[in-house]
């Protein structure tokens, strides 16, 4: 089977927009949405739609901090993203609230779990930035294969046989083999708000079978996107960082 | 994890098992045949010892993870591949003939048959390198030869694949690679530099053709190897008083510890054992001493008191290091033509800093009959091409290293130069077009040609033209 990944949307309809059109392109059986549909972006009554017809039709989603801010609380949360939370709650109405209150924490696929951010904790929201959370999360799940967002940077861990937790760095395009001798965790970039130095919006394609994961990248009208930002009165911050994709 | 016991006759996932034909120390190595598939093939399967040794299985799924991607002549072609989960196997083309052990046990050989080896096992780690793969256990076992020449490179367990996480950075507490053979950045562990192979060429070209190690068998520990960060080996022309000095000017290079002292490509050093009349020779030629001491104190209190190796730059491949080749016509009426292609050499030498530039004139000789090539006065043309050459060339001041000359004969010059950037392996080529007359246009001009066949980059020079009546005169006089 072949499962598209797409984390952090975070309603960016231009982006999420141009990963569903490229999806066509590569003989796609399942989609699975890593969590933050919302918050950020200008776009989140559409992505919300959009994710729960993708769901309807058989996608799987898992619960993301910005869509659990909705209903909950944002105190965790620095200025720039709870002020885009407030602006969020405003656009969204009861039956996109319920959609993302719905949502669970995690989702399984044989030997792959899906959590947005970490398989320790996952409503702790823990960023996995290096070894030390890589090996946390590696540690808490039977999972052969983990698939999270959360970073906005795309990136690959492993537990080694001998039990080190070690990263590469991912090249957009190739299939990287999953091999069994290891425990894997795959950090997939953000579809709405790339944050590596590379506008382009992230993604990512699980093959099953093969158990290869490729990373992706698909260019999409991020100046457009900028504006609506900025046409919201959204924070300006949140619109350099989709033109600079840092 | 499979525990198949494979047995002559039975068959696996099709494949009818044949007889093995070898066992080493990591897996073996059986014939089979498919169906279908007219092609001698072998399966190697991993030697799965007691406890699922972890080492192996991983050098194992690496080397499964690696042979599928790579393509031409220098690698056996993957058929298959055997998943862990039921029993782990590779089935590769089988390549006939002996690999380099047998006649690397005879050595000392014979300094052309060395030549030729070194040439053809860097033309085909250029071939691997450029599929963004390093070897990182060159060894005369791992080495055979097709019947048509072509080095093939047979065992990939301990290769690195750049685009791919490194499989084995985190599984030795030991440097991997081979004692003889292994590179300084090696033992430190590092798993990123493509020049390792051909530190490790350097001990194969030295061991056949002095008969010794350069660096002996130590044994596989850290501290052993460690030796290599500083060891100088013996200049091979104190073992052996006949080796010419471009040889051990090229075998010193690459035995270098640090990699940016080697060949900047596998290419490069390809094209000097091609052309070994063209080596620049420096101090490395005409070593007689064993220079450890002086390496040793160097690398433990010279410049910043650093050890020799601490670190390396990033990699060089063909697109920072290129071969650059220069069509040069010579004819008096195109002095301005090759002034601005010079002019656009210097250019590109400059962005290029680890590039270097095959200076080539073809000199035309008639279709039938003899040529003479001996002026009247006796004075050989191809001597004074050469010189011609050598003078256009003058001015851009590169040092011999970075520089070769060739004057090559032909009745065809665009045929003769295509053959020289595909024998050499050139990156780009830069050839002056004369025109953009009609009658060239219908007749084609060597520039076209080169344009339309070459399988590198091609740059055309044009000299705004002033006089567009003379030029479409000159058709018949074509040389490149």
């Amino acid at each position: 089977m072949r499962i598209a990944l797409l984390a952090d949307i975070h309603a960016n309809r231009e982006a999420f927009e141009a990963v569903l059109a490229r999806l066509q392109w590569l003989k796609i059986d399942k989609i699975v949405l890593l969590g933050d549909i919302v918050g950020y972006g200008p776009d989140p009554a559409f992505c919300v739609e959009t994710a729960a017809e993708l769901v309807a039709g058989g996608a799987v989603a898992v619960v993301g901090n910005h869509d659990a801010a909705i209903d909950g609380d944002a105190d965790d949360m620095n200025a720039v993203a709870r002020q885009a939370i407030e602006w969020t709650r405003t656009k969204l109405d009861a039956a996109h609230r319920s959609f993302l209150a719905g949502l669970p924490e995690t989702e399984t696929e044989g030997d792959t779990l899906f959590v947005h951010a970490s398989a320790r904790a996952p409503r702790a929201w823990e960023y996995i930035t290096g070894p030390v959370q890589a090996e946390r999360s590696l540690r808490a799940t039977p999972a052969r294969v983990t698939i999270v967002g959360h970073v906005h940077a795309p990136h690959l861990w492993r537990l080694t046989t001998t039990g080190v937790a070690t990263g590469h760095a991912p090249v957009s395009g190739i299939d990287i083999p999953l091999v069994r001798s290891q425990v894997w965790l795959a950090v997939m970039g953000a579809v709405g708000q790339p944050r590596d130095g590379n506008c382009a919006a992230a993604f990512g394609v699980l093959d099953t079978a093969r158990s290869t994961l490729t990373y992706e990248r698909i260019a999409y009208d991020h100046f457009a996107t900028c504006r609506k930002v900025r046409e919201a009165g959204l924070p300006e911050a949140l619109a350099n960082r989709l033109l600079r994709g840092r | 994890m499979g525990r198949m016991q494979l047995e002559t006759g039975t068959t696996l996932d099709g494949f009818l098992i044949g007889n093995k034909i070898h066992e080493g120390g990591m897996a073996e190595i059986w014939e089979v045949t498919k169906e279908g598939i007219d092609i001698p093939l072998v399966m190697k399967v991993p030697l799965i010892l007691d406890g699922d040794d972890p080492t192996m299985i991983v050098g194992f799924e690496c080397e499964q993870m690696i042979i599928p991607r790579l393509s031409g002549p220098h690698v056996p072609k993957c058929i298959a591949l055997g998943d862990f989960s039921k029993q782990p196997y590779i089935v590769l083309e089988r390549i006939s003939g002996e690999s380099l052990l047998k006649r690397f046990k005879e050595a000392p050989l014979p300094i052309a048959e060395v030549v030729e080896l070194g040439a053809k096992i860097a033309t085909a780690l250029a071939s691997l390198h450029a599929q963004d793969v390093i070897h990182l256990d060159l060894k005369p076992s791992n080495i055979m030869f097709r019947t048509t020449g072509e080095a093939v490179f047979i065992d990939f367990g301990l290769s690195r694949h750049l685009k791919l996480p490194d499989l084995l950075a985190e599984e030795f507490r030991v440097p991997m690679g081979t004692a003889p053979y292994i590179a300084p950045e090696q033992v430190l562990k590092l798993r990123e530099e493509p020049r390792s192979d051909l530190f490790a060429l350097g001990v194969l070209l030295y061991t056949l053709v002095t008969g010794e190690r350069p660096f002996g068998n130590p044994k596989h520990t850290t501290k052993a190897l460690l030796r290599r960060l500083y060891e100088s080996p013996t200049p091979p022309r104190l073992i052996r008083k006949d080796i010419p000095g471009y040889l051990q000017e090229i075998i010193l290079r690459c035995l270098e510890v640090k990699p940016e002292r080697r060949y900047p490509t596998a290419r490069q050093l390809a094209f000097e054992l091609y052309h070994p009349e063209q080596v620049a020779l420096t101090d490395r030629a005409t070593r007689e001493k064993t220079n450890w001491f002086r390496n040793m104190i160097a690398g433990r209190i010279g410049g910043s008191g650093k050890a020799p190796l601490t670190r390396l730059e990033s990699y060089r491949h063909a697109a920072t290091a290129p071969i650059m080749m220069v069509a040069v016509d010579l004819a008096p009426e195109q002095v301005a033509l090759a002034t601005d292609l010079r002019d656009l050499v210097k250019r590109l030498l400059v962005t290029s800093p680890d590039s270097r530039l095959a200076c080539v004139n073809v000199l035309k000789t008639a279709k039938i009959g003899l040529d003479t090539l001996v002026e009247n006065d006796g004075t050989s043309i191809h001597v004074k091409r050469l010189v011609e050459l050598k003078n256009w060339a003058a001015e851009m001041r590169l040092p011999p290293e970075r520089i070769t000359f060739h004057v090559l004969e032909s009745p065809d010059p665009a045929e003769a130069l295509l053959t020289f950037a595909s024998n050499n392996h050139v990156d780009h080529m830069l050839v002056g077009a004369r025109g953009s007359g009609g009658v060239r246009r219908y007749l084609g001009s060597v520039s076209t040609a080169i344009v339309a066949e070459a399988s590198c980059t091609v740059t055309v020079v044009r000299h705004p033209a002033e006089d567009k009546h003379h030029d479409e005169t000159e058709t018949a006089a074509e040389e490149a």
